[in-house]
C-alpha cells in the first residue's frame, strides 16, 4: 500500500513501492491523461510536477513519490478554469495527435513557472520533449504568447 | 462552445430500423444518401442522410468515417460537409460510425482507410453530396411545412428563409420531418469560389480534451473487469515460440493467465498493465528462430547491391529513349550509389488494442487507420460472423501508417478469446513496438546520368534494388509482378510522376525482398526516391557546372506545375541573391499523392559534422486547400518526421532482430533542434491532391543538398548519425 498527494488528493493505493510513478497514477489513481511513451524517460509524455518540478513519471518510484505533492494533466486547472498553458494550447491550435501533449503542457507550465518570461535558448534547454507529430513551431509560438500577455 | 464529442464507449450509436447485417466485407461499394427507412441517432435525432444528424437544439452531428491520427482530417471532413449543408459550424459536432454499423448498412460510409494522405481528396466528392442532400431534404421539409415551392427557400447557417415572405424557421425544427423525405437522386455542389467555411483555417475540433487530459486512446480505455496484458512475439520475424516456463512466475502479484497467441508469442494477462510486463520480464522463454536468424544488416546490404547490377532482372517502372545507349555513347558520365535504411513509425502511443470475446459476440476498442480492415480482422481471429463483431475506434497517438495494419488487433482478440467474458487490453511495450513494425522498406539506387559534348543531360539510368512493401501486404496490387509503388515520384504519370523530361530516361526496381515486414510509412516510396533523384539531381548539375536551379528548370519545362512550387520556394528563400555569411542552400522537388512539392533548406555547418538548420521553405500545390492552418501543421509536421528519420532514424537488423529497443537507441527531433518551416501554398484547382505525406520527400534532399555546398561532401547514405553528422 502507498499513499500518494495527487492533484491535492490523498489516494491510498495498493500498489509496490518499486512500481514507477507513472503506472500507479495511470493503473492505480486512474488518471490516465498522464501517457505512457517510452519508459525510459527519453520521451517526456509522462512528465508530471512532484514539488512543482517537472519529472518523467516512469523513471521515478512510488516509494521515491511518497509524501510529496504530485500534479498532474487533471490537476492543472483550478476549478473550472484552465491553466494558462492549456488556454494557450486551445488558442493556438498546437495539439496534433495530441499524445504527447499531457507531458508537453506540464515541462511548459514548469518552465514558466520559473521563467516567466523564456527566451527560445531558454524552450530549447526546457522543452525536450519528443512530438512524432511535429508540434514544435506551434508550442514555441504559443509560449511566447503566454510570455508577452 | 464548439468542442469535438469523443467517440463513446459500450453503445450502439445508432437504432437501425430495418437493416440487414451482411456476411462480411465482400459487399460493393454503395453509398445511398438515405434511404425510404428513417434512421435515428443513439439519443434519437433523427438522421437526415447517412452523414448528418440534426437535433432539436440545432446541433449537427457530422459522421466521419476516416480516422483521426492527428492530421486533422476530422475537422477537414467536417468542413466538407457543412459547407454544402449550410449549418452553423459553430454548432457542429463529430461522431465515428462503427465499421459493424456500416457493413451491415451496405457501405453507407464507404471506405473507411486513413492512408496514402486520401482521407480528404478521396471522399471529398461524396461527404460534400451528403451534406447537400441534408441541405435539400431540410429545405424541403421547411417548404412542406409551408406549402410553398422549395425553390424559393435559401438555407444558411442552420436557418432556412422563405425568401418572397421572410418567414424563418431551424433546421432542429424540421429536421424530423426532413428524416422522413426521400432524398434527392442529384445534388449539385458548389462552385469552388463561393465556399465560405472550405479553404479557411478553422480551428480543430479536437483540442480541448487534448489539453486537459481527457481525451481517450485506445490505451486509456477502461472496460468492468478489464484485465491488461503484455506481449513478447518472436524477436526474428518468421521465428517461432517454442516454449515458456509459466511456474518460474507463478504466484507473481497481479498474473491470472499466460496464453500462447498464435504460434509466435506469448503474453502475460495481469490486473494492471505494470504487473504483467513485470511478469512478462521475468518469463524464461523459448524460440525457434528459424533460418532468419542469420540475416544481417549486411547480408540485406550485399544482397540488395547484387540487384544494382544489370544483369540482374528488373521492372521498369517509366522508360522513354535507350537510356543505356544514350550512356555508352555519351561525352561525359556520372555514377553515384545511394540508400535509405529501414525506419520505424514510433508512433507515440504504442500498440495496442482492447477486446471482448463472448461465445456470441466480440468487440473490439482500438486506435485504427482502417476500422474496416480492423472489423475484418475481429472477424478472422474471433470466428464470429460479421453481425456479432464490432470495432469502436478512439483516437490514434499517432499513425503515420502503422496503423492501417492489424496484427495488434488480431492478438489482442486471440488473448481475449482464451478469456471469455474478461475484457482484456493488450498493450506493447516501446520495446516489443521497435521490435515489430511495419517498417520503411529498406532500399539501395544506382543512378547514371550522360551529358552531351555540350553539357546536356542526355540520359538518366535509375536503378533502384530493394523492398516491395505491396508484396508484403498487397500482393493482389502487383502488376505481373511488379510493384507500382515502388515508382512513387519517378512514375511516367498519374499521382506520383517524375517531373523531369530527359531524351533517354530508364527507372527500373530490381525487386528484393528480405524477412524484416515491410509497411507504409508517412510518405512510403517518396521517401527514398526523392532523396536519390533529387541529390542525384545536383550532382548531375555540379558535374554540368550549373546552379542546381537552373539545372532543373530546363529540365521542367514540360512539368508546369512540379516547376511552379519549385519556383516558390527559390522565390521564398531569395535563391537569386546570396545567402547570408556561413550560410548554405540545398533545393529539392518532387510529386507524390497527388500533389506537387518543393522544399528548400538554409544550414551551415561546424566542423564538417555539425549542422544547425536555420530554415527550412516548403512549397505545395495539392489543387484544393480545405484548412490552410492544419496544411500549414501537416507541412512542418512532415519536416520534423522526414529529419528526425535523416539525422536520427534507421533500424539495423542483427541475428534477424531489430537492434534498436527504444527512443535511446531510434531517437527523434526535439523543439531546439527545428526551425520555423515557412509555407508556401499554391493551390491550382480543378484536382485533389493529399497533404499528411507529401511535403515529406523534399525535407531531406533540401538539407543534404545544402550539407554539400556547405562541404562539398556528398552524403549517400542516411542516417547522418552513421556518418557522426548531428546537430549543431
Amino acid at each position: 500500500m502507498a499513499n500518494l498527494t495527487i492533484n491535492g488528493k490523498t489516494f491510498t493505493l495498493d500498489v509496490e513501492p518499486d512500481t514507477p510513478l507513472l503506472w500507479a497514477i495511470r493503473e492505480n489513481a486512474g488518471l490516465t491523461g498522464t501517457k505512457y511513451g517510452c519508459g525510459i524517460a527519453q520521451c517526456g509524455a509522462c512528465t508530471v510536477h512532484i514539488e512543482g518540478v517537472a519529472t518523467r513519471s516512469c523513471g521515478v518510484s512510488v516509494g521515491e513519490a511518497e509524501g510529496k505533492k504530485i500534479t498532474t494533466i487533471e490537476g492543472l486547472a483550478s476549478g473550472g478554469t484552465l491553466h494558462k498553458v492549456q488556454e494557450a494550447w486551445i488558442a493556438q491550435d498546437v495539439p496534433q495527435c495530441g499524445y504527447c501533449q499531457s507531458g508537453m503542457i506540464m515541462a511548459v507550465a514548469a518552465l514558466l513557472n520559473e521563467k516567466p518570461k523564456p527566451t527560445d535558448a531558454d524552450i530549447d534547454e526546457a522543452i525536450t520533449n519528443i512530438c512524432r507529430c511535429g508540434t514544435f513551431q506551434q508550442v514555441r509560438e504559443a509560449i511566447h504568447t503566454i510570455a508577452s500577455a | 462552445m464548439n468542442k469535438h464529442v469523443s467517440p463513446k464507449m459500450n453503445r450502439r450509436a445508432f437504432v437501425i430500423g430495418s437493416a440487414t447485417l451482411g456476411a462480411g466485407l465482400a459487399i460493393g461499394l454503395d453509398i445511398p444518401f438515405g434511404g425510404p427507412a428513417m434512421v435515428r441517432a443513439a439519443d434519437g435525432s433523427p438522421e437526415i442522410g447517412a452523414w448528418v444528424v440534426v437535433r432539436p437544439d440545432d446541433t449537427v452531428v457530422i459522421r466521419i468515417a476516416r480516422s483521426e491520427m492527428g492530421q486533422g482530417s476530422l475537422t477537414g471532413l467536417a468542413q466538407l460537409v457543412a459547407e454544402e449543408l449550410e449549418c452553423d459550424w459553430t454548432k457542429v459536432t463529430t461522431e465515428y460510425p462503427t465499421p459493424g454499423q456500416s457493413v451491415a448498412r451496405k457501405r453507407v460510409w464507404g471506405d473507411f482507410s486513413t492512408g496514402g494522405s486520401r482521407g480528404i481528396r478521396s471522399s471529398q466528392d461524396y461527404v460534400r453530396k451528403g451534406g447537400a442532400t441534408a441541405r435539400v431534404m431540410l429545405i424541403q421539409a421547411a417548404a412542406d411545412a409551408w406549402k410553398v415551392p422549395a425553390s424559393e427557400c435559401k438555407a444558411e447557417n442552420s436557418v432556412i428563409t422563405h425568401t418572397p415572405s421572410g418567414r424563418t424557421t431551424t433546421y432542429g425544427k424540421v429536421a424530423e420531418a426532413a428524416a422522413k423525405l426521400t432524398p434527392p437522386a442529384e445534388v449539385k455542389l458548389k462552385d469552388p469560389k463561393d465556399w465560405k467555411l472550405i479553404g479557411k483555417g478553422v480551428k480543430r475540433l479536437d483540442t480541448v480534451d487534448k489539453t486537459t487530459g481527457a481525451m481517450i486512446y485506445g490505451v486509456d480505455v477502461k472496460l468492468p473487469g478489464m484485465m491488461n496484458a503484455a506481449i513478447k512475439d518472436c524477436p526474428v520475424f518468421g521465428g517461432k515460440l517454442k516454449s515458456f516456463d509459466e511456474a518460474k512466475i507463478a504466484g507473481m502479484k497481479g498474473v491470472k493467465k499466460v496464453v500462447k497467441v498464435g504460434d509466435t508469442a506469448v503474453a502475460v494477462v495481469a490486473d494492471t498493465w505494470w504487473h504483467a510486463r513485470t511478469a512478462l520480464e521475468a518469463l524464461p522463454i523459448v524460440w525457434d528462430e528459424g533460418d532468419n536468424a542469420k540475416v544481417s544488416s549486411e547480408s540485406i546490404a550485399k544482397w540488395l547491391a547484387e540487384g544494382l547490377d544489370d544483369a540482374q532482372p528488373a521492372y521498369v517502372g517509366n522508360k522513354n529513349g535507350d537510356a543505356k545507349a544514350a550512356i555508352a555513347s555519351a561525352a561525359k558520365k556520372v555514377e553515384a550509389v545511394y540508400s535509405y535504411p529501414y525506419q520505424n513509425h514510433a508512433t507515440m502511443e504504442p500498440m495496442n488494442a482492447t477486446a471482448l470475446y463472448t461465445a456470441d459476440k466480440c468487440e473490439v476498442w482500438c486506435g485504427t487507420q482502417n476500422g474496416e480492415a480492423a472489423f475484418a480482422a475481429v472477424l478472422e481471429a474471433s470466428g464470429l460472423p460479421a453481425e456479432k463483431c464490432d470495432v469502436h475506434k478512439v483516437m490514434l497517438g499517432g499513425g503515420f501508417g502503422r496503423r492501417g495494419q492489424t496484427d495488434y488487433v488480431r492478438q489482442a482478440v486471440m488473448i481475449a478469446k482464451q478469456m471469455p467474458g474478461t475484457p482484456v487490453k493488450l498493450l506493447w511495450s516501446r520495446e516489443e513496438d521497435m521490435a515489430h513494425g511495419k517498417y520503411h522498406p529498406i532500399t539501395q539506387c544506382k543512378l547514371t546520368g550522360a551529358f552531351d559534348a555540350n553539357n546536356n543531360l542526355v540520359a538518366l539510368h535509375y536503378r533502384l534494388s530493394g523492398q516491395s512493401i505491396l508484396f508484403s501486404l498487397r500482393p493482389e496490387a502487383l502488376q505481373n509482378g511488379m510493384d507500382p509503388a515502388a515508382f512513387q515520384g519517378v512514375a511516367q504519370s498519374g499521382e506520383a510522376a517524375f517531373g523531369y523530361s530527359v531524351p533517354n530516361l530508364l527507372i527500373e526496381h530490381a525487386m528484393r525482398n528480405p524477412h524484416v515486414p515491410p509497411g507504409f510509412w508517412r510518405g512510403v516510396n517518396v521517401n527514398h526516391n526523392a532523396i536519390y533523384i533529387e541529390c542525384f539531381m545536383d550532382e548531375l548539375a555540379q558535374a554540368a557546372g550549373q546552379d542546381p536551379l537552373e539545372f532543373r528548370r530546363k529540365l521542367m519545362s514540360n512539368h508546369p506545375k512540379h516547376l511552379a512550387v519549385l519556383n516558390a520556394v527559390a522565390e521564398k528563400i531569395d535563391w537569386d541573391k546570396p545567402a547570408p555569411q556561413g550560410v548554405y542552400r540545398g533545393i529539392a522537388q518532387v510529386m507524390g499523392y497527388g500533389s506537387y512539392v518543393a522544399g528548400a533548406a538554409e544550414i551551415s555547418v561546424t566542423d564538417g559534422s555539425k549542422i544547425k538548420v536555420h530554415r527550412m521553405i516548403a512549397s505545395t500545390d495539392p489543387g484544393y486547400v480545405v484548412n490552410p492552418a492544419q496544411v500549414e501543421r501537416q507541412i512542418a509536421g512532415s519536416f520534423v518526421y522526414g529529419l528526425s528519420a535523416l539525422f536520427y532514424g534507421g533500424c539495423t537488423v542483427k541475428d534477424g532482430k531489430i537492434e534498436q529497443t527504444n527512443f535511446d537507441t531510434y531517437n527523434s527531433m526535439r523543439i531546439s533542434e527545428m526551425p520555423k518551416v515557412e509555407s508556401v501554398m499554391v493551390p491550382s484547382g480543378g484536382f485533389w491532391g493529399g497533404v499528411g505525406e507529401p511535403t515529406i520527400g523534399v525535407a531531406a534532399p533540401a538539407v543534404l543538398n545544402a550539407y554539400f555546398a556547405a562541404t562539398g561532401r556528398r552524403i549517400r547514405s542516411v542516417p547522418l548519425r552513421d556518418q557522426n553528422i548531428t546537430f549543431a
